[in-house]
C-alpha cells in the first residue's frame, strides 16, 4: 500500500506542477520565463495595476461571470427540480440536451452560436458571451443541484402541504432552505467556470475582451508574460478561496440533510 | 377501467408539471444549443455563395472535405492524440481513484477529491502555457536535467510537439477520468471483496476478478468523457504547438471564420462529430458485447 500512496503523492505533484511554478515566475526578477531564477521582485504585481486594459477586462469578466452564475443557477434549479421530483415523457432526451455541453467540445458550442448570431445580424456584445457561458455552466450547476434536490425527503414537502401551505409557499419555506447550500455551491462553481472560460468568450466577445481573452492576447508578447504570471497567481488564489467556500457549503448541505458525503463536485 | 383512467390522469398531470418545471431551462437549451447545432447541420448541406449562404441542397461540402488530404490528416491526428490522451489519463487515473476509494479514511475522501479537482478549476490558459514552459526547449525539465548533469544537450522530442500536446491534455482532463472511476469503485459492495478472499483468492486475483470488473462501467464513462471533448480541443494546439500542429477544431475555425466558408466549415464540424459519435457508440457496444458493461 506504500507504493500506492507514493504514486498518489506523485500524481498530486503532476497535477500541481504548473500551479506551483506560477508564483516562482511571478516573483522572479527576469523578463524571460525560464530557470534558473534570478532574483526576487514584486515589480510584476505593481506593473499589473498600471494596465487599464487589464482592469477593463477584469471588470468585464466579473460582470459576465456574475450574470452567468445567476442565470445558470436559476435555470439549474428548474431543471434539477423537474429531474428529481417528476417523471415525465421525454425527460431523458431533454435532460440529455441540457447536459450535452459537458461532453460536446466547447468549440462546437461557441461556433454554432456564433454562426447563428452572425446570420441574424446580432452584434457581439457582453450578453452574447453570457448566453454562451450559461450553456457551459448549466451542466455543472445541474449536477450540483441534482445532488441537493435528490437528498430531499419528499414527506417534508407533503407534510407542509397537509398543514395548509400552498405549493409555492412550501417551495419557499421548506425546500429552498434545505437546498440553499447546493444553490450557493452552484453559484460559486458557475462563477469560477465562467470567469475562467476562454473558448466561448474568444468566439463570442465583441470589442471588450474578457480576462482570459486578454491573457491569451498577451501570450504573443514574451515581454508581457511575467505580468500574466503575477495575474495568474492572484487568479489561482482567488479561485482557491471561492472553491473552498463552495466545498464548505456543499458539505454543510449534506450534513444538514443528514446524508453521507460521497465525494466531489462533478 | 376507472382505475386506469385515474392513473392516466395522474400520469398526465405529472407529465404536465414536469414539463412546466423544466420548460425555462429546456427553452434555453433548445434555442441556444439545439437550434444552432441544427443550423450547422443544415448549413453543411447548402451552397456557399460569395457573401451569403444559398439554400440549395448539395453534398459537395462533404465530398470536398473528405477528398481533402489535409482534413483527413488533421482529423486522423486529432483522433490519434485524443486516443493517446484518453489512454494515458484513464490508466494514470485508475490507481488514484482506487487509492482514494479503498485506502483513504472515509472522512478524508472529500479532501482528497477536493485536492484533485482544484487544479482543474484554475486558469486553464495559464496552465497550458506553463506546460509549454515545463516542456519547452530551454524549459524546466531540460534545464533541470542539464543542471543535474544528466544530459549535456537539451532534449527535443517533447518540445512543442504532439507529445507536449498529449501531456498538457492529459493533465487538463485528469479529474474527468478520476471522478467517474471513483464513483464506480465507491459503489462496490465491500463484502464481495471479503467473500472473494474468504474463498481463497489473493489480493491481486480479487482485484482482477472482482474489483476491476465491477468498476469497468466507471472506466467506460471516464474514457468517453475524456475522449469526446479532447477531439475538439482548440487552445492546446494553438498555444503549445504554436499553431503549427493544428487539430480539427483549429481547422474548423479556419474554414468557418478565417476563410468565411460556413458550409465547408459546417461539413467539417458535422463530419468530425459523426466520426466521434460512431467511435463512442462502437466503444460502448464493444464493452457491452465483450465485457458485459451496463447490463
Amino acid at each position: 500500500m506504500k507504493a500506492l500512496k507514493l504514486y498518489a503523492v506523485g500524481y498530486l505533484v503532476f497535477l500541481y506542477a504548473p500551479i506551483l511554478l506560477l508564483p516562482l515566475f511571478a516573483f522572479n526578477d527576469a523578463k524571460v520565463i525560464s530557470f534558473p531564477l534570478s532574483g526576487f521582485t514584486t515589480h510584476w504585481f505593481t506593473e499589473m495595476t498600471k494596465i487599464p486594459a487589464l482592469y477593463a477586462a477584469f471588470k468585464n469578466s466579473l460582470t459576465i461571470a456574475l450574470c452567468a452564475a445567476l442565470i445558470s443557477t436559476i435555470l439549474g434549479i428548474f431543471a434539477a427540480r423537474a429531474a428529481t421530483r417528476f417523471s415525465f415523457a421525454g425527460k431523458g432526451p431533454i435532460m440529455g440536451l441540457i447536459m450535452l455541453p459537458l461532453v460536446l467540445p466547447d468549440v462546437i458550442v461557441a461556433i454554432s452560436l456564433l454562426v447563428v448570431l452572425l446570420q441574424l445580424g446580432i452584434a457581439l456584445q457582453t450578453w452574447t458571451v453570457i448566453m454562451g457561458h450559461v450553456l457551459i455552466c448549466l451542466p455543472f450547476s445541474i449536477a450540483i443541484l441534482n445532488a441537493a434536490f435528490q437528498a430531499l425527503d419528499r414527506s417534508l414537502e407533503e407534510a407542509a402541504i397537509d398543514l395548509g401551505e400552498t405549493r409555492v409557499s412550501t417551495f419557499r419555506l421548506v425546500i429552498l432552505p434545505l437546498v440553499m447550500p447546493g444553490i450557493i455551491s452552484s453559484l460559486l462553481i458557475a462563477f469560477t467556470i465562467s470567469f475562467d472560460e476562454f473558448i466561448v468568450s474568444y468566439f463570442l466577445t465583441g470589442s471588450s475582451p474578457t480576462l482570459p481573452v486578454y491573457i491569451y492576447g498577451q501570450f504573443r508578447y514574451p515581454a508581457k508574460v511575467p505580468v500574466i504570471m503575477a495575474l495568474g497567481t492572484l487568479l489561482v488564489l482567488g479561485s482557491f478561496v471561492l472553491l473552498s467556500i463552495a466545498e464548505y457549503f456543499r458539505r454543510r448541505g449534506i450534513k444538514r440533510r443528514g446524508g453521507q458525503d460521497t465525494g466531489g463536485f462533478l | 377501467m376507472m382505475q386506469s383512467s385515474l392513473i392516466g390522469r395522474v400520469a398526465r398531470s405529472e407529465n404536465l408539471r414536469g414539463w412546466a418545471m423544466v420548460s425555462p431551462t429546456a427553452l434555453v437549451a433548445i434555442l441556444l444549443l439545439a437550434a444552432p447545432l441544427g443550423m450547422i447541420v443544415a448549413f453543411s448541406f447548402m451552397t456557399d455563395g460569395y457573401l451569403e449562404i444559398l439554400p440549395e441542397f448539395t453534398l459537395e461540402n462533404y465530398t470536398k472535405a473528405w477528398a481533402d488530404p489535409l482534413f483527413r490528416q488533421i482529423l486522423f491526428r486529432s483522433l490519434y492524440v485524443s486516443a493517446l490522451v484518453t489512454a494515458a489519463t484513464v490508466v494514470l487515473a485508475f490507481p488514484i481513484a482506487y487509492f482514494v476509494s479503498f485506502h483513504v479514511a472515509p472522512e478524508r475522501k472529500s479532501l482528497w477529491l477536493f485536492l484533485i479537482t482544484i487544479p482543474f478549476w484554475t486558469s486553464y490558459l495559464i496552465r497550458v502555457f506553463l506546460w509549454k514552459v515545463i516542456l519547452g526547449y530551454s524549459g524546466v525539465i531540460n534545464s533541470g536535467l542539464m543542471g543535474l548533469g544528466l544530459i549535456s544537450e537539451p532534449l527535443t522530442f517533447f518540445n512543442y510537439s504532439v507529445s507536449a500536446i498529449i501531456v498538457t491534455l492529459a493533465h487538463a482532463y485528469a479529474p474527468f477520468a478520476i471522478l467517474p472511476i471513483f464513483v464506480a469503485l465507491e459503489r462496490i459492495d465491500r463484502s464481495l471483496l471479503e467473500a472473494s478472499r474468504d474463498l481463497g483468492e489473493g489480493h491481486l486475483r480479487t482485484f482482477w476478478r472482482v474489483t476491476l470488473p465491477l468498476s469497468i462501467a466507471g472506466v467506460v464513462s471516464a474514457v468517453l468523457i475524456v475522449f469526446i471533448p479532447t477531439v475538439g480541443d482548440y487552445v492546446t494546439p494553438q498555444l503549445i504547438g504554436g499553431g503549427k500542429i493544428p487539430l480539427v477544431a483549429n481547422l474548423i475555425q479556419n474554414r468557418m471564420l478565417d476563410l468565411d466558408n460556413k458550409p465547408a466549415g459546417s461539413a467539417l464540424a458535422v463530419s468530425s462529430m459523426v466520426i466521434v459519435a460512431i467511435i463512442s457508440v462502437a466503444f460502448l457496444w464493444a464493452n457491452r458485447r465483450y465485457l458485459r458493461v451496463g447490463r
